[in-house]
């Protein structure tokens, strides 16, 4: 079965050392996908490019742009991973930003690999104080292990970055496995309302 | 096909001039498109509701009285009447009340409400805002039919004998229209009593509005008033007409640019590629909202919006001269050459009372 996954890289500078985890952490899906004898379908998005459409939903709920495919895509995902760099000690605002507009539906359930880099170790907590709890206020079931990488992981001799490759396939791995046992999806509510009857059920007729 | 249009009554300064208009200077200007539009052909006026500046409307059926007044043909509706913080009760009596005085021509349009704090600040929950509207439009739905009405239910305090008066002018009560964006629950609600479903059509994208059109036509053949598409659409639509299209998108833009709606959002072009916004020539806007049908199926009301956003009255009366000379007569007519003998009209008072008495009549025979 063919699985979807999308990449969301909140990176500025280009290349990004965010985008070079999302990548990694792409990779490793992919390949923990097809050892389970899944078929993978990715996208990576780069949210930069996206910049001024996700103002323009946020201002207007208007999608303009390539981000209504993007949203589009998110929504028929199987899983998602979720990197940002660390800006004043959290996730930068245009990550945020673009999960705020995402529809709420679409991310309930929905298994979410994070990943953050910073210029120092210090940081690594952002996962657990930022994205973690971000991600369980929209319900989506996040991975256990989060990847942190630190401007000193990338150079990182025989020990260190093994570290860094090892948690890597870990959080690749423990994607794959909820992505390919995810639940599926609830009724399209348009597709199949609630019917009037089931809705009045409690209320005063 | 009704053509007309609805106002948010926004009170927001002219971005060329720097003039704001009093309140009074708002709500006259109102007026004033409300009997323009009668006299340039148009067959509906509708007026929101808020209960926050920068919004003057917040007493709906007190403006429609004065305009029914004033006017013969003009259909007065609502877009929209806060089914959710009102008390169905001051619904029931006040829209009965200004069906009286203007003979009928009168139809509301039930909405939510998009402000959060008008919820608290008239004793509700916003979170209870879907059961709200499906509580209060049941028991108002009920008032307007059942001269007397035992009631009980979850948000408003019980009701024991109770008869709402005046009755419904000739026992028809106003036809009403549901008004949503993005609610399934509130397309099925107007599917289930066979009202009709409005779509405001201004910020979501087609795609979206299609599908809460589509579920509604269904629902409306599975709860049995005909077929899913006879079921009552109403559109809304933003349009700024120049003879030239150039010279309308120059003197919109200021008013794009700095509307508290779109200001600092997608740019003029963005807009009008994204959203049904039609900024142009009457050709433009022809096109445009014959499109609507493509899209949507065949449909019974097109309300525009036109006076918001700062455009002086001057401006707004102009457009509406364009609307009503260039735009709508052509629109008549093609919409009519299209549209199937059997998708009726949007339902008036006339015809809502012949349907009665045929009913009467259909039942009399049985009985005879």
């Amino acid at each position: 079965m063919t699985r979807r996954i999308v990449t969301v890289s909140a990176g500025m500078s280009t290349p990004s050392s965010t985008r070079l985890l999302a990548d990694r952490l792409t990779g490793a899906t992919e390949k923990a996908l097809s050892e389970r004898g899944e078929q993978v379908q990715s996208r990576v998005v780069e949210l930069r490019d996206l910049a001024h459409d996700i103002m323009n939903a946020m201002t207007t709920r208007v999608p303009t742009g390539e981000l209504r495919g993007v949203l589009e895509d998110l929504g028929q995902a199987d899983g998602v991973i979720a990197v940002t760099p660390v800006f004043n000690a959290s996730y930068s605002g245009l990550f945020k930003s673009f999960f705020d507009i995402v529809d709420p539906d679409d991310l309930d359930g929905l298994p979410v690999l994070m990943g953050a880099t910073g210029g120092s170790p210090r940081h690594s907590l952002v996962l657990e104080h930022a994205l973690r709890p971000m991600f369980s206020y929209t319900r989506s079931t996040v991975v256990p292990t989060g990847v942190y990488a630190a401007s000193e992981d990338w150079g990182s001799g025989e020990n260190g970055g093994r570290e860094l490759g090892d948690r890597i396939d870990r959080a690749g791995r423990q994607l794959a496995m909820l992505a390919t046992e995810r639940a599926p999806k609830g009724a399209d509510p348009f597709e199949e309302p609630t019917p009037f009857a089931d809705l009045m059920s409690g209320l005063g007729t | 096909m009704q053509f007309g249009v609805f106002s948010v009554s926004d009170v927001t300064p002219d971005p060329t001039t720097g003039r704001t208009p009093t309140e009074g200077e708002r709500i006259k200007a109102m007026v004033r498109i409300a009997l323009k539009a009668e006299e340039v052909g148009l067959d509906v006026f509708a007026t929101g509701e808020h209960h926050n500046p920068p919004f003057v409307a917040s007493s709906p059926t007190t403006m429609l009285g004065y305009i029914a007044a004033q006017t013969e043909r003009l259909q007065l509706s609502t877009a929209t009447t806060l089914i959710t913080t009102n008390d169905p009760v001051k619904i029931a009596e006040d829209f009965a009340m200004l069906q009286h005085l203007a003979d009928g021509r009168v139809d509301v349009m039930m909405g939510r409400g998009n402000t959060g704090p008008v919820y608290p600040w008239f004793g509700y929950d916003i979170r209870e805002g879907i059961n709200l509207a499906l509580e209060h439009y049941n028991l108002l739905h009920r008032l307007w039919r059942e001269d007397v009405v035992d009631w009980q239910g979850k948000f408003r305090t019980p009701l024991q004998g109770f008869t709402a008066t005046p009755r419904p002018l000739d026992g028809v009560p106003p036809f009403v229209w549901h008004g949503s964006i993005r609610s399934p629950e509130i397309a099925e609600q107007a599917a289930f009593y066979g009202d009709g479903f409005f779509h405001n059509n201004i910020f979501w994208p087609a795609t979206h509005t299609r599908k809460l059109i589509s579920l509604y036509r269904r629902r409306y053949e599975y709860y049995g008033h005909g077929k899913a598409e006879e079921a009552v659409v109403g559109l809304g639509g933003q349009v700024f007409m120049r003879k030239n299209s150039q010279d309308a998108v120059k003197e919109f833009r200021p008013y794009f640019d700095n509307a508290p709606v779109y200001g600092g959002g997608p740019s003029l072009e963005e807009f009008t590629r994204e959203t049904p916004l039609t900024v142009g020539s009457p050709q433009e806007v022809i096109d445009r909202t014959l499109g609507f049908r493509e899209m949507f199926g065949d449909y019974q009301r097109q309300l525009f919006l036109m006076d918001h956003a700062g455009l002086p009255l001057k401006t707004v009366l102009e457009q509406l001269d364009i609307l009503g000379e260039e735009v709508v007569p052509v629109l008549r007519e093609e919409f009519a050459a299209k549209k199937p003998a059997h998708v009726p009209d949007a339902p008036t008072h006339a015809s809502l009372l012949a349907a009665k008495t045929a009913a009467g009549e259909g039942e009399q025979e049985e009985q005879s």
